[in-house]
């Protein structure tokens, strides 16, 4: 071993002073700090010295820091939090986006001809060779240059009655002139998709007004008439009529089951009919009046119709009921658009799907996941909470119950398509066939309960979600301090008492940061749902005024599946996407909204029983 | 001790005299699973007396306190061996009505443990979980409590209030007027004073002196200073043993044992 002269003075100058034992020379701050120096004179100091050197040459090697694995981790969560923003990024943003009024264009074609419509999209192809055979000089010098690539546009057209298509490709090379006429409409209709072109004429009944002619305030009083007497049709047959359809359906019912208990000659059963033909007598007389009224309105409404014309001239007759929307799409102001975006929001909200879902809104969709959620958090909360309670505060803790936990952490792993046969085989045909059996058997074999509904799914998300109430309730409840606990026995409280007060109050915030996060992910999930109840479109939502009221065994629409239905089940997936688009920013929309409101309940609790200092 | 019954409540009540014992420990062993952690204690306790428990970290003071209202059950794998007699009854005997004996006793806790509720309604607790809901009688015990507690010039305008909002001190009186809000006969300390600043403590030790006489008290604590000061009798214990038990002033004067004697004037432990 060597000896250090430098350390051989300093050292005992250092300590004579009284000051801390002396550490390195200083040209490496933070890097030595409390290295081990022995008090002055001792035999460590050559060891030491030589620990200092191992320190240093560690401290400064590359990978002993851990550098790599830094970068590496960061590199990680950073691809995954620009995957995850991306993804979310381009759903607000087309979710936002596909109901602002977008300019309509007109483009003159080199081969005659014109097309009109919404710029949908503008991408790069590679024009084949016979295509490109056809082409004049010029153009194909053009596409040559850029190695082989032209542009092409994506417009929506619309009329899909004249044209059998929604969508039309224009490749660059074709387009003469481009422009965007004021006069232009976009009409929304309820069949048949968009409308794109002018107005010829418009027929109200005995006038008949010519296109160019036209006042918008006479355009717009007819138009609400015509949506007033459109709702008013839908409400006599939808609602009214519909409800006299029920009450009939529901009197041969209870016919049948007097026929059942006591047989086709009793005399219940003669009584009966007799009844049930006198009111049904009334009914049939009260729905032929409605049913006059409707067609009436029907006559009345077929009287005010619109010509159109799209831009190669081909004409149009519909009613002016049938239109839903339209606006000059090229001469609007800020708020003109603003007004239509909002609009269509509104429609999208509150109205029922049209045209296979492709059009109109997603109310009933909105409304029966709604349903779902607290359904199913009415039914996982006691489930979770009294399981979670057992094992952690009563269950002896022992194999057993580290078995059950574990079990319980392996539910959440099973996929949920097997949940959904589950929830099918057993709440639906077993359960829901017995109750069937018992309660409604004059209605079989159309099974009432034995199919898919609103109260199965519900069940079946339960099951699927349990497992995260009852780990997390147990966690919240292995988190409240064994003081507490203690404090509360010592005052005489009894176990229960003491869950009750103490426990439980102080575990709540973790409790409902679970709930909600079972019910988030049950308001996700899809798979289940399409065996236990939900359908493409259901005709009565399950809440409505028909006693009882509340419906638990229709099935019934779900945001999850609209989004499926939506995007890959409809006629043109291209004019479906916007909606797709939307209702995914809907529903995650919903999601977020449910998991910050666990945050601040949580929050809110947690302020209450957290708060202060020790 | 007698026992009486009032509206199904098990009321016990123990004869007063400065003399007379109230809690008898006999050969008392306990064994944490596999290892033992009190060995044959032997003790009386007086009634209305002062009694401080001693001894270095880890000999078992608060194990020997929290057997006597059997906090200890929670622990499993927990066995014991011998009697502690409270009046006439071994509270380890079978049959022993855990939640009422712990009715007669209050226990203040080395850590403030107040509950995530407001203020009066921890001072109630004891009484609620009694099933008690006259909201008058509710209101004298807090008031009573507190005063007693020396807390209540401090928290009287927020008995609203959560009681986690008290800063430490406070939580600690919070607990001592919770401990005696049913009127125990017996109040265990376990340091109660070891998070308080000696402002506190100085209060507590008042507050004890006050309690002298109306409560048995059985503290334990680390500060010899304060075990001279406020008990009347102090048993010395080490590893698990009670090596000396007597009158304060002898034990802290003239110890019969030298280890008791080296412990108490500092020299040891
Ligand atoms: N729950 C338990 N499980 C197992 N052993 C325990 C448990 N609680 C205490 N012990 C052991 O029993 C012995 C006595 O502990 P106890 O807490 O009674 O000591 P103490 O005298 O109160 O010490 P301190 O003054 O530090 O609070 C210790 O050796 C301890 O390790
Ligand atoms: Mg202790």
């Amino acid at each position: 071993m060597k000896s250090d002269p430098h350390r051989a003075v300093t050292l005992p100058l250092l300590l004579k002073k009284e000051e801390p034992a002396p550490v390195l020379p200083t040209d490496h701050t933070g890097q030595d700090a409390g290295p081990v120096v022995p008090p002055a004179e001792s035999v460590g100091k050559e060891l030491s010295r030589m620990q200092i050197e191992r320190r240093r040459s560690t401290a400064w090697d590359f990978r002993a820091r851990g550098e790599p694995f830094v970068w590496g981790l960061g590199g990680a969560l950073a691809v995954g939090i620009i995957m995850i923003l991306g993804f979310i990024a381009l759903v607000v943003y087309n979710g936002i986006m596909t109901f602002y009024p977008q300019p309509l264009e007109v483009v003159s074609l080199r081969g005659g001809g014109t097309v009109a419509g919404e710029l949908a999209r503008v991408e790069s192809f590679r024009p084949g060779p016979d295509i490109l055979q056809q082409l004049p000089e010029d153009i194909r010098a053009r596409i040559g240059n850029d190695k082989g690539f032209a542009r092409r546009f994506l417009y929506r057209t619309g009329n899909y009655d004249l044209y059998n298509e929604d969508f039309r490709w224009v490749p660059e090379y074709d387009v003469v002139k481009r422009s965007t006429p004021k006069e232009l409409y976009f009409f929304e209709r309820l069949e048949w998709g968009p409308f794109i072109g002018t107005i010829k004429s418009i027929d109200l009944k005995d006038v008949v007004v010519d296109g160019a002619a036209l006042k918008t305030g006479t355009l717009n009083e007819a138009m609400d008439q015509a949506a007033a007497r459109r709702s008013r049709i839908r409400q006599l047959e939808r609602n009214e009529m519909g409800k006299i359809n029920h009450y009939l359906e529901r009197g041969r019912l209870a016919l049948k089951k007097v026929e059942m208990t006591h047989g086709e000659h009793s005399p219940q059963y003669r009584q009966a009919q007799r009844e049930y033909r006198e009111a049904a007598a009334k009914l049939e007389a009260q729905h032929a009046e409605l049913s006059k009224e409707a067609q009436l309105i029907k006559d009345q409404d077929s009287k005010f119709t619109v010509t159109l014309a799209d831009v190669e001239g081909k004409e149009k007759t519909l009613k002016l009921s049938e239109i839903v929307r339209f606006y000059p799409a090229n001469s609007l102001t800020f708020t003109d658009k603003l007004r239509i975006y909002f609009s269509r929001w509104w429609e999208f909200l509150s109205q029922e799907p049209r045209e296979a879902n492709t059009e109109g809104g997603v109310m009933p969709a909105i409304f029966g996941t709604f349903c779902m959620t607290v359904l199913l958090a009415l039914a996982v909360a006691p489930f979770g909470v009294v399981a979670a309670l057992y094992l952690r505060e009563y269950a002896k803790q022992g194999k057993l119950v580290s078995l059950v936990r574990v079990c319980v952490n392996n539910l959440a792993g099973v996929p949920s398509i097997v949940y959904g046969v589950f929830g099918l085989g057993f709440f639906a045909y077993v359960l829901g066939g017995s109750i069937d059996a018992l309660l409604f058997p004059e209605r079989l074999p159309n099974p009432t309960y034995g199919t898919g509904g609103l109260l199965w799914a519900s069940l079946t998300l339960a099951l699927l979600t349990v497992p995260v109430v009852i780990v997390a309730t147990e966690e919240a409840l292995a988190a409240v301090p064994q003081s507490m606990r203690e404090g509360s026995l010592a005052c005489g409280a009894s176990k229960w008492q003491t869950i009750k007060y103490i426990v439980l109050p102080r575990a709540m915030p973790g409790i409902m940061t679970g709930l909600i996060l079972a019910m988030a992910r049950g308001a996700g999930e899809v798979a289940p749902l399409m065996l236990v109840g939900v359908v493409k479109l259901a005709p009565e939502l399950p809440i409505d005024s028909i006693f009882p009221y509340i419906h638990l065994e229709r099935s019934f629409m779900h945001l999850g599946f609209h989004i499926y239905d939506v995007g890959f089940q409809s006629r043109n997936s291209e004019a479906a996407r916007p909606m797709v688009y939307v209702t995914t920013f809907l529903l995650i929309s919903l999601v977020f909204a449910l998991n910050a409101a666990s945050i601040m309940i949580r929050n809110r609790l947690k302020k209450k029983f957290f708060g202060g200092h020790f | 001790m007698d026992m009486e019954s009032t509206n199904g409540q098990t009321v016990y009540h123990i004869k007063k005299g400065p003399d007379g014992t109230l809690l008898s420990i006999e050969h008392f062993d306990l064994w944490y699973g596999e290892t033992q952690a009190l060995f044959d204690v032997t003790m009386t306790v007086e009634k209305g007396f002062v009694t401080a428990l001693i001894g270095p970290s880890g000999c078992g003071k608060s194990t020997l306190l929290r057997s006597i209202n059997r906090m200890n059950d929670l622990i499993s794998g927990l066995k014991t061996d011998g009697k502690i007699v409270l009046g006439d009854t071994d509270i380890y005997g079978p049959n022993v009505d855990v939640i009422g004996l712990r009715k007669t006793m209050g226990m203040v806790f080395q850590k403030p443990n107040p509950f995530p509720m407001s203020i009066a309604d921890n001072v109630s607790y004891p009484l609620r979980v009694d099933g008690i809901r006259n909201r008058k009688v509710l209101e004298e015990t807090v008031y009573n409590a507190l005063v007693h507690a020396a807390l209540w010039d401090e928290v009287k305008d927020r008995l609203r209030d959560n009681a986690l909002g008290l800063s430490g001190g406070q939580q600690q009186r919070l607990c001592i007027a919770r401990a005696i809000a049913a009127d125990p006969e017996v109040l265990l300390m376990d340091e109660p004073c070891s998070a308080l600043d000696p402002v506190a403590t100085a209060k507590i030790e008042d507050l004890i002196d006050e309690l002298r006489g109306r409560y048995t008290i059985i503290i334990v604590t680390h500060n010899m200073q304060q075990a001279a000061r406020v008990s009347d009798n102090t048993a010395f214990m080490y590893l698990g043993k009670l090596i000396e038990y007597g009158r304060t002033s002898t034990i802290f004067t003239n110890p019969k044992v030298d280890r008791t004697r080296l412990y108490v004037t500092g020299r040891f432990g």
